[in-house]
């Protein structure tokens, strides 16, 4: 099994066997952040940029940690604090850095499609941390990772999406990955913030459902998403309060689910807002799981990326 | 060590048949089991510190046989663990292996690590190896074994237990194969 792509920017570059070979390769640096040591001297000597635009508590650490146990030079930009601020354009910072020599370039961008623009001009790896409302590719595989060291078999699944769809790059990186390893995916939301269907077109096993009973009814797997208050989601629903009483999972629904029902959230937690936080209290959940993959995930991302540029 | 792509290119030639390799084989493990000085082996204390380390994949049979060895013997136990050195290569992509797991659940601490492989050449296989284990502990010391000496050492690495020196050229592969009915040793030139 071997990847020749330079960069990571959409799940939908990677085949359904690459998805095993990324999730197979993560399960095997997972082990590296249980021993004494945790680190491993096999990117020594890369210089790895992460570009943040956006704030980031998860995905910005654990690709900080991830190149740390692999022995990368890591070198973060604060955007706030670069000369981002004088008004010099993404293309300009990113020639710039490029000057530098760096072997990869991690980005997190406010706009949809910043990743695929910075990997046209620059011979470094890039990986996309997120960008815009487009997409948000290592997650979507350390979702499908923590989904896999339980239920094994994604492909007999039952999904339910639920929140603030329109606006997650999370959520449309999952359905494009959980439906090619053939989950059923049933997607819930207020119905502003549901996506057009035609955007799934060629994928059937896409669903909208009509109520939160439908969607959580024997699901597998619950993936809850929050509002987006940056994307300015509030003006899409009356209010908060209404979205609450229509939107949030609670114990109650949770029942309905399937009896070993795993509940996902990428973070960051809105509690009582999407969620309950009686659900989270009494580790319902397997967020912390998530964290814990998402380093694995990204270790594996830089090795198996990073890998082919020297070929 | 050979992928199944470019087999097709490669002349294979046996170069140890099934009685042979035995022989080998038996005399390396004899090697292995005589190392304590007699009057320690009377009491078995030889082996009671010892911990056997395979290195993925060539090694772990071997690895397997020598605790066996050690169990007949001396009805010692020793603890076996297995190591895979694929992230400590000094060229860690340029041979592009998926990464296989490092076994070593107990503690190495200062004990006396036995590291087993099957074949050796430049050495840099042992010095990964070597590397990785110094991540989990500070052993006692190390020994090494290996069944095939190709020669064309890179490092200042010498294994401590040699099953057979051969001589052999840069573009010839030594694959040993003692898990088939028939054990044998083949010489794998790439033309």
């Amino acid at each position: 099994m071997s990847f020749d792509k330079k960069d990571l920017i959409s799940i939908n570059d990677l085949t359904k066997s690459d998805i095993y070979y990324f999730i197979e390769t993560a399960e095997e640096f997972k082990k590296i952040s249980l021993k004494d040591i945790k680190k491993v001297p096999t990117l020594r000597g890369k210089t790895i940029v992460n570009l943040f635009y956006e704030p980031s508590t998860r995905t910005r650490s654990s690709f900080e940690i991830a190149q740390k146990r692999l022995s990368a030079d890591s070198l973060n930009i604060t955007i706030s604090q670069s000369s981002v601020t004088k008004g010099e354009s993404l293309k300009d910072t990113i020639l710039n850095l490029e000057s530098m020599k760096p072997d990869a370039f991690i980005v997190r961008h406010h706009e949809s499609g910043a990743s695929y623009f910075i990997s046209k001009i620059t011979k470094a790896s890039t990986i996309n941390a997120g960008d815009g409302m487009n997409e948000h590719p290592t997650q979507c595989l350390l979702d499908i990772m923590t989904i896999m060291e339980e239920k094994r078999n994604i492909g007999s699944l039952k999904v339910a999406i639920i929140g603030d769809i329109y606006h997650s790059r999370v959520a449309r990186s999952d359905i494009y990955g959980l439906s090619k390893l053939g989950a059923e995916i049933y997607l819930y939301g207020p119905y502003s913030l549901l996506p057009r269907l035609k955007d799934f077109k060629d994928r059937r096993n896409v669903k909208i459902a009509c109520s939160m009973e439908e969607a959580v009814k024997n699901a597998d797997v619950i993936i809850m998403l929050r509002i987006q208050k940056e994307r300015a989601s509030y003006y899409f629903i009356p209010s908060i309060e209404e979205y609450r009483n229509f939107f949030k999972l609670t114990p109650g629904l949770l029942s309905l689910a399937s009896k070993d029902v795993m509940v996902l959230h990428p973070g960051p937690v809105n509690r009582d807002d999407e969620i309950a936080g009686s659900i989270i209290n009494e580790n319902k959940t397997r967020i912390l799981k998530q964290v814990e993959n998402g380093v694995a995930v990204r270790m594996a991302c830089l090795y198996i990326l990073l890998g082919v540029k020297k070929q | 060590m050979v992928s199944s792509d470019d087999s097709k290119k490669l002349d294979k030639s046996l170069l140890f048949d099934d009685s042979a390799t035995n022989d080998i084989l038996n005399d390396f493990i004899d090697s292995v089991l005589k190392s304590t000085p007699p009057q320690t082996r009377a009491a078995a204390g030889g082996f009671n510190n010892t911990v056997i380390i395979g290195i993925k994949e060539g090694g772990v049979p071997l690895a397997d046989l020598i605790k066996k060895g050690i169990k007949n013997h001396f009805e010692i136990d020793c603890e076996l663990g297995y190591v895979d050195m694929t992230l400590y290569r000094d060229d860690p992509f340029a041979v592009k292996k998926p990464i296989k797991s490092t076994e070593l659940p107990f503690d190495i601490e200062n004990k006396d690590i036995i590291l087993v492989d099957d074949v050796i050449s430049s050495g840099r296989t042992v010095r990964a190896a070597i590397d990785e284990i110094f991540d989990f502990g500070r052993p006692k010391s190390i020994k090494l074994a290996v069944l095939i000496d190709k020669g064309g050492r890179e490092l200042p690495v010498c294994p401590d237990f040699v099953g057979k020196k051969i001589e052999s050229g840069k573009d010839e592969t030594i694959h040993v194969d003692i898990l088939s009915k028939e054990k044998h040793v083949d010489k794998i030139i790439k033309k």
